[in-house]
């Protein structure tokens, strides 16, 4: 019994293992740059297939081994500085957030290469030679390799902290962690040390990636499978933090090993019920330091929110127009999409009320579309409710909702608080996955269909239309509100705001409820609209197409969600339909786009209008 | 002549031209080389290549067979694939495309469970008739079966009540179950529990552990079933989880002196990847594509092999018979009006690659089996040995059973 225990909490320690090391790679560049690395994980998956190639090429033996790995480990690291140099480095200056569009942008690319390259199969490389058997201890078997990972995990924290305290470049990058603009003032190339800072994170997601050749099997998932994880770990160990994330990967590793034991269905939650309970109780993760930089990275100021220009209230009335007066004459499939794009843009801009005048990002928000979704499901499927009533009550459960875990949420700041808001997001989905008597589980509802008066496609678009179109009004009317200037002057200055009398708490609260109410409006059109409900509604990716909706479109600007909800909807929609390898060219288009609008698309709008019609001389 | 005259020859003459003429006019509107036979399908390509490329070959393969055969009726086959990214949302709206906007006369395809059941419930809403290739869930053909959708593949159940005969077989009394964290994993072993128990009623089930779908820890879960000292261990994890799962057993010595029954291992797509570790003496149900000789099956892989140089999968015999099925379909109803192809479908028989095929009327799944067999080691590579072939129709429960399972009149 008790050798069992010891043996589980020794797997705990490896997995603990490989978590902290592809861990650290994202640690040291967020750290750093601030970036949120979104192809962390496409990079630890190229090291494993770099490796395996290399592995497979190379002369078996232990140098053909590890120098496959170790090569793999730096060809990922001049891979991130390419990703770095050619991308990223030119967009430091964009809003916050803007690197994840630009990261997401990467990983696509690098899904349909990697089926490209190396094809669909799994591909199981050797094992480690030297470590291929297993020892025995408390008499059971405990494999070598798991051992050896075992110490691999604190070897590199070591070296890593050796690196960083010990040495002139490490000193640099510590002091650039804390005010980069001052380390610049000391005449330190900056862009020397960001890539040597990215170069750094990409070797160990690669070398992270790499060591997992004797374990796991390589395939086309990976990148997927392990960023959320990684992400966590980053965040419950406090952001920045190497001493944190090693603390945090103990602490997933060691509980996964064992609640599996108590409760074997936990795997698909526990990671971030693991999240969701410290970041409640420390807002700044186990290690994490609570004095972020006060200065933003950005340099540009946003410009006050004013009414639409006349020209910009021309264009909205005729794309009305045309939404409005158009559509008779187009065929099914076209209204399916445009009713789509309707909803899209609801929730897109439902995302942007508390991202952009809120300040705050939200990387769960589909957990409230999916709210809206469930609820007019499960009033269809156990009430037999007809669809005015799933639509008009879907929203005030999502709201109720966002209420609750807005709470939470809220009282915690940047990346945090996002990454609190994915946690819930996930809990909520995996609540939805698991609870199957009353949802379904991953098998949905079914028959959400609207009701016989709205079942003629056209008729359910202008529906869509007027309630989708009719919110984000309404949410735009809100934010040229009082109650959005509050909102705006507790983002720009909380002190201030504070002092004369605001209370920033409260009105970021009612902000995020009131956008969790609308993404609830738009889940419960798009229930109607697809007739079945399945947990994916929840999930990351849904809440990540709202995120780069958002991004696509400007977080700066007001119309912002709309062109990119847009953009975005449009942009898949045709090329899914055209090729097989849709994603590399969504992920090119969405590179290309955020290298030539690093504003979004509207902010570029906004900014060529404004170059156009700036007074002369000024 | 007159006139009249002339102008009655003329008139004779041109009637008798046009009685002539009439039939090559109707038959060019709607025979030979007229409206071709489109089928929409919908699958899950960019999420799942390695089942989902073979499957398209093979459903090439049997369309130019039945095409280059001078098509149905006359008429050619034409198929529209579309990706839905593995999202089912995606898939309705797909599936609303290619009904709408390329017009095709019915639906076809579905990977994920999840997936399929979204298109059937499309299917049913808009009464088009859907054709279901891969979804296993038991629920698209019983719980949430529709008149509107047939499936191909043996089912969940089908293929749980295959391997539990074999364990019933085995002198193992303490059972663990290993299975993906969703529905499939979780009917899968919740059917195999069943029908053991029902078999052997001393079994006792010692542990449970589902790993998330694709991110198996591998070592904690060995470790957990270790710990619970089982005598046999059912397996429902395929694909990496499979690959991981296998390697970390190995090492910890989890299936020394231990019996493992294991669903869908013995498909090459699954048992390909693992290489000289693939396990040996398992019972799975798979496809040893290169020991079966029976006459369908040899031309099938002939030609296959002639195609696409490649050998075969099981993904590409799903692909090949769920053409099969729907040609046979569209040659017995001759039309492609959907009520009248959804009458054609209920109780088709037709010829698959493994042996006859039947789309049950009461239920709308069909008869195709799967091979049970061992797996074994072989020049480096895993295979099957000792295999037989399980028809379908004898691993589904009996009929007033599945009449309470399934709600909906069939």
């Amino acid at each position: 019994m008790l050798e069992n225990l010891l043996l589980q909490a020794l797997s705990g320690l490896a997995s603990a293992s490989s978590l902290f090391l592809v861990a650290s790679g994202l640690t040291v560049i967020f750290g750093v740059s601030r970036i949120v690395n979104f192809a962390h994980g496409s990079l630890y998956m190229l090291g494993a297939y770099l490796a395996f190639t290399l592995v497979t090429f190379l002369p078996r033996g232990h140098l053909g081994f590890w120098g496959g790995i170790l090569g793999a480990a730096l060809l990922v690291g001049l891979i991130g500085v390419l990703v770095e140099v050619l991308l990223l480095r030119r967009i430091y200056r964009a809003p916050e957030l803007f690197q994840l569009l630009a990261t997401f942008g990467v990983v696509l690319i690098v899904q349909d290469l990697a089926l490209l390259t190396w094809g669909p199969q799994d591909l199981l490389g050797p094992r480690a030679p030297g470590l291929r058997g297993s020892v025995a201890i408390a008499g059971l078997r405990f494999p070598l390799y798991e051992l050896f990972l075992i110490l691999v995990g604190p070897l590199v924290l070591g070296l890593l902290l050796l690196l960083f305290h010990r040495t002139r470049w490490g000193t640099l990058v510590r002091a650039a962690t804390q005010d980069r603009e001052m380390v610049g003032a000391l005449g330190v190339n900056q862009r020397v040390l960001f890539t040597s800072v990215f170069f750094l994170g990409a070797c160990l997601a690669g070398l992270a990636g790499a060591l997992q050749l004797p374990r796991e099997s390589v395939n086309l998932h990976m990148d997927l499978a392990v960023i959320s994880e990684v992400f966590v770990v980053v965040v419950v160990g406090g952001l920045g933090s190497l001493g944190g994330a090693f603390l945090a990967a103990l602490l997933i590793g060691e509980l996964h090993a064992f609640g599996i034991l108590v409760f074997p269905r936990i795997t698909l939650v526990l990671v971030f019920l693991v999240m969701a309970v410290v970041l409640v109780l420390r807002p700044h993760g186990l290690l994490g330091s609570p004095h972020e930089p006060a200065r933003a990275a950005t340099a540009v100021t946003e410009p006050p929110t004013r009414p639409a220009p006349g020209p910009l209230r021309l264009l909205g009335l005729a794309a009305l127009a045309a939404a409005v007066l158009l559509p008779p004459f187009a065929g099914d499939y076209t209204l399916t999409v445009l009713t789509d794009i309707a909803i899209a843009i609801l929730f897109a801009a439902s995302l942007h009320l508390i991202m952009g005048p809120g300040g705050m990002a939200s990387f769960g928000h589909a957990a409230y579309f999916g709210f809206g979704a469930y609820a007019a499901a499960l009033l269809t499927k156990w009430l037999a409710a007809p669809m005015a009533v799933g639509l008009l009550l879907a929203p005030f459960a999502a709201g109720l909702f966002g209420l609750i875990f807005g709470w939470f949420c809220v009282r915690l700041s940047g990346v945090y608080a996002a990454m609190l808001t994915l946690a819930f997001a996930q809990i909520a989905w995996s609540v939805a996955f698991q609870w199957v008597e009353v949802t379904g589980g991953d098998n949905g509802i079914l028959g959400v269909w609207p009701s016989t008066w709205a079942a003629e496609k056209l008729i359910y678009y202008y529906l869509a239309l007027t309630a989708c179109f009719g919110a984000t009004l309404l949410l735009r009317r809100i934010i040229h509100a009082p109650f959005g200037y509050a909102l705006r002057a507790q983002r720009d200055s909380p002190l201030r705001a504070e002092a004369i009398g605001m209370d920033g708490f409260r009105i970021r609260w009612l902000a995020f409820a009131l956008a969790a109410l609308m993404a609830g409006v738009a889940g419960g059109f798009f229930a109607y609209a697809k007739g079945s409900v399945f947990p994916t509604f929840l999930s990351i990716p849904r809440s990540v197409d709202a995120l780069l909706m958002v991004l696509l479109g400007g977080v700066r600007t007001l119309s912002g969600p709309i062109l990119g909800a847009l953009a975005y909807t449009g942009l898949q929609e045709q090329l899914v339909r055209v090729t097989d390898l849709w994603r590399l060219v969504l992920g090119c288009a969405i590179v290309v786009l955020v290298l030539f609008f690093p504003q979004g698309l509207a902010g570029a709008a906004r900014d060529s209008w404004e170059r156009r019609h700036e007074p002369t001389g000024t | 002549m007159t006139v009249q005259g002339i102008q009655r020859r003329h008139l004779l003459a041109g009637v008798a031209f046009g009685t002539l003429a009439a039939p090559g006019i109707l038959h060019a509107q709607g025979g030979a080389g007229g409206e071709a036979i489109r089928i929409g399908e919908v699958n899950s390509y960019s999420s799942q290549p390695a089942f989902l490329q073979p499957y398209r070959n093979g459903w090439i393969l049997a369309q130019e067979q039945v095409n280059a055969a001078g098509g149905v009726n006359g008429r050619r086959l034409e198929t529209i694939f579309r990706d839905d990214g593995g999202r089912p949302e995606d898939a309705v709206r797909l599936a609303g495309e290619l009904v709408s906007s390329e017009r095709v006369h019915l639906l076809a395809g579905g990977f994920l469970s999840n997936v399929g059941l979204a298109l059937a419930d499309f299917a049913n809403q808009n009464k088009r008739l859907y054709v279901a290739s891969e979804p296993l869930t038991d629920a698209l053909v019983w719980a949430r079966g529709n008149p509107y959708t047939f499936r191909l593949r043996p089912s969940t159940y089908m293929q749980s009540a295959m391997l539990a005969e074999e364990a019933a077989k085995l002198p193992a009394k303490r059972w663990a179950a290993v299975a993906p964290n969703y529905e499939y994993g979780q009917s899968a072993v919740r059917w195999f529990k069943e029908l053991l128990t029902r078999a052997k009623p001393d079994v006792e089930f010692v542990a449970e552990q589902y790993p998330a779908l694709g991110r198996i820890d591998a070592g904690a879960t060995v470790q957990a079933l270790a710990a619970a000292d089982p005598e046999a261990i059912f397996n429902v994890t395929f694909a990496a989880d499979l690959t991981n799962f296998v390697r970390q057993g190995f090492t910890r010595g989890l299936f020394e002196r231990r019996h493992v029954v294991s669903l869908l291992t013995g498909e090459p797509e699954y048992l390909e990847p693992l290489g000289d570790e693939a396990p040996e003496n398992w019972i799975v149900t798979g496809y040893p594509w290169d020991q079966v000789e029976t006459a369908s099956h040899v031309a099938f892989r002939n030609a296959y092999r002639q195609r696409w140089n490649a050998h075969p999968y099981l993904g590409s015999v799903v692909g090949y018979d769920t053409v099969a099925a729907i040609a046979a379909m569209l040659r017995k109803v001759g039309g492609t009006q959907t009520e009248a192809m959804v009458k054609g479908m209920k109780g088709l028989r037709f010829d698959a690659v493994f042996g006859p095929v039947e789309f049950r009327a009461l239920d709308h799944q069909a008869t195709m089996g799967a091979y049970v067999g061992r797996t074994v080691l072989k020049d480096g590579k895993g295979t099957m040995v000792d295999w037989r072939y399980a028809d379908g129709a004898d691993y589904l429960p009996p009929d007033e059973v599945v009449r309470r399972l399934r709600p909906t009149a069939a």
